[in-house]
């Protein structure tokens, strides 16, 4: 099978929509000829033509709320804000608009659209623009919300996001770009709402999502090494959430470690270990674990910025003490 | 850019005339009968009536062709009517009932009927601005000969999506008429006190490198030819344009709102102004209506909102289980579906 970075996947991604669907096109600040902030869209103005690759002024509630707008009127919009920091500055248009037509409109309306956006932090670009806001729009009925890991991930949800006739927010990291992974030729798919057991393990159920699964896998290998075998578990949509793997391994280990990269207040891990408790108690050994960001606002200074955010040994660590009690 | 609008005077048949007056007065009635449901306790939550500005919806949405898009703002009962939405159904609706345009899941502020192209009411002040955008992209990049009339109130002025849409439109050449209604109140505050341009509020406009124009909100005609002129412009692909209409809401904000900040004197001026009552005096003066035709539309309005409350009245409130209908299109009852009585 051919590797290829998570960047290439999502480009491919956009290109099969930008081909396969004359309704389809593109909108968000510099995509166009600049090539966008991640160099994901980079020669599409060329092979697509600015009326498909829409570059947008910097008035995120106007692109995304055209993109609703369009999406009613019967196009596809992949609407990209540069990063989920600056979703704040539509969220009218997401949440009260976006999500909502279909609802208020008794069905007669709906937004087929996808967002796309960045998320994360460790670029050392500090507070303002290193944050996790996925989880908040997974709080939000008429929304979905897709965080891949993984190129082969971002593909299979991608297509099944052009499926969709409701809204989805397609959550990219920011230190995911440069990874690589297998992808294998044809249009396989990921349907939305399926978690997906990324390693098998039996002492201990790690949950996670996006970057962090990443590191999760880096933990359970140095574990394996130490005899503690760890399953993970990659959430790959907060919204539809699939539990049910999540539900079965807990079940199988008795031992659940919720692993993420936002705040831990309020964080959607908390749902996932409520969830864990409410469908899972009589079998769990121990209490929920979690591991996730520090409660601070991102701090600029690269050691701070490290103490910031979870690394595989503070994850091994989490599993260790889980374990041992 | 910006003018202030020629009064090349359209002449009307008199049928036509009747059909404006017919209109004005089912809003009238229509909103009267809203009123009255709401002290009797059939219609709940926000209501934001549209007495008093019946001409702007009437006289604008009357030169629309079926398949131009209306999109508006929570006031909305006047736009849905002039658009066609049949009055029961929208009583219906602000009775929460199934049969109402929306499914009892809307509300007043909510209405919508896309087998009418009225795209919708939406409460989030200036937040329908860019979904109207939205649709003009839709329909010009689709090729469709329509175009999308967007009202919003003068308090929209001040948010950010006002500026963020009125630019976007601009710059892309959309077709989209933005219908500013300037009743001269952002729920209680003064247009004076809020918005540094306030005297000139069309003049916006310009800096937008679009037209802008001004018009009579109490004049039905004037409306009417305004908004055929600015259609004119829109549709030959010249991009957006602006219309700043001064009118006045007769009842407070909402129906919760006595309107105690306004004064007794500007009340009554505007009062003189009632856009009803002086395109009769009009069409009686200028002998284009007799004192009998006049009255029997009144009797066919008021004979058709009676209908239309007694069947709110009579519909059946929608099942429980159309709860988690629409949320989606595929419509899943998630497991963690916070439903209480499970």
């Amino acid at each position: 099978m051919p590797e290829i970075s998570y960047r290439e996947a999502v480009s491919s991604a956009l290109r099969e929509a930008l081909n396969d669907d004359l309704r389809v096109f593109l909108v968000g600040e510099d995509i166009g000829p600049y090539g966008g902030a991640y160099a994901v869209t980079k020669g599409f103005t060329e092979e697509f033509g600015p009326d498909r690759i829409k570059d947008s002024p910097l008035s995120e509630s106007a692109f995304v709320g055209a993109g609703v707008g369009a999406a009613m009127g019967g196009l596809r919009p992949i609407v990209e804000l540069m990063t989920i920091n600056f979703s704040m500055l539509a969220m009218d248009q997401i949440i009260n608009h976006a999500a909502k037509v279909r609802y208020m409109s008794g069905g007669q309306l709906s937004a087929p659209m996808i967002i796309r956006t960045v998320t994360g932090g460790g670029a050392q670009v500090a507070a303002t623009h290193s944050q996790n806001f996925e989880g908040w729009f997974a709080t939000v009925p008429g929304m979905k919300v897709v965080v891949p890991s993984t190129p082969y991930d971002v593909l299979g949800l991608f297509r099944s996001c052009r499926e969709e006739a409701d809204p989805v927010m397609f959550v990219e990291h920011i230190l995911l770009y440069s990874s690589r992974g297998e992808v294998p030729e044809g249009t396989y798919k990921v349907p939305l709402g399926e978690s997906d057991v990324k390693r098998k393990g039996s002492h201990l159920t790690i949950v996670s999502y996006s970057r962090m699964v990443l590191l999760a896998l880096d933990a359970a290998r140095k574990l394996s090494q130490e005899g503690i075998e760890v399953e993970v578990i990659d959430l790959r949509c907060l919204r539809p959430l699939d539990m049910e793997p999540v539900l079965e391994s807990v079940r199988k280990t008795h031992r659940a470690l919720i692993v993420e990269e936002v705040w831990k207040t309020g964080g959607f891990g908390a749902e996932v270990a409520a969830q864990i408790q409410e469908h899972a108690f009589d079998y769990l050994d121990g209490p929920v674990a979690r591991v996730a960001g520090a409660e601070v606002p991102m701090p600029y200074s690269r050691p701070l910025e490290r103490a910031a955010i979870p690394d595989s040994d503070v994850i091994a660590h989490a599993v260790k003490s889980s374990i041992m009690g | 850019m910006v003018k202030v609008p020629m009064t090349a005077k359209e002449t009307l048949e008199a049928p036509q005339l009747l059909e404006l007056y017919r209109q004005m007065m089912l809003i009238r009635v229509f909103e009267e009968e809203c009123a009255r449901q709401y002290m009797q306790g059939n219609i709940h939550g926000f209501l934001h009536l549209y007495i008093g500005e019946e001409a702007i919806a009437v006289g604008s949405i009357s030169t629309l062709r079926d398949q131009d898009y209306v999109v508006t703002h929570y006031r909305d009962h006047g736009h849905a009517l002039a658009k066609g939405i049949d009055s029961k159904s929208a009583m219906a609706e602000l009775f929460g009932k199934a049969t109402g345009c929306s499914r009892g899941k809307g509300g007043s502020m909510h209405l919508f009927d896309t087998s009418k192209n009225f795209m919708g009411g939406y409460a989030i002040v200036a937040g329908q601005m860019p979904v109207a955008a939205g649709l003009a992209l839709a329909a010009k990049s689709k090729g469709e000969d329509r175009l999308v009339i967007c009202y919003l109130g003068d308090g929209a002025l001040n948010e950010g999506e006002f500026h963020e849409s009125m630019n976007l439109a601009s710059i892309w050449k959309l077709p989209v008429i933005y219908f500013c209604e300037n009743n001269l109140y952002g729920m209680g505050a003064p247009v004076w006190d809020t918005l540094a341009l306030a005297d000139n509020i069309y003049k916006l406009a310009e800096s937008y490198n679009m037209p802008g124009m001004r018009l009579n909100g109490m004049d039905v005609l004037e409306v009417r030819e305004v908004t055929q002129e600015a259609s004119e412009h829109v549709r030959s692909g010249k991009g957006p344009i602006f219309l700043e209409a001064q009118t006045y809401r007769f009842r407070g904000h909402s129906i919760a709102d006595p309107a105690e900040y306004r004064h007794g004197i500007e009340v009554e001026d505007w009062l003189e102004k009632d856009p009803i009552v002086t395109f009769k005096r009009k069409l009686l003066d200028e002998g284009r209506a007799s004192e009998q035709e006049l009255s029997d539309i009144d009797g066919a309005v008021m004979k058709e909102i009676e209908e239309a409350a007694k069947f709110a009245d009579d519909s059946p409130f929608p099942e429980i289980d159309t709860l988690f209908e629409d949320v989606y299109a595929d419509q899943p009852v998630p497991s963690n579906s916070g439903r209480l009585t499970e």
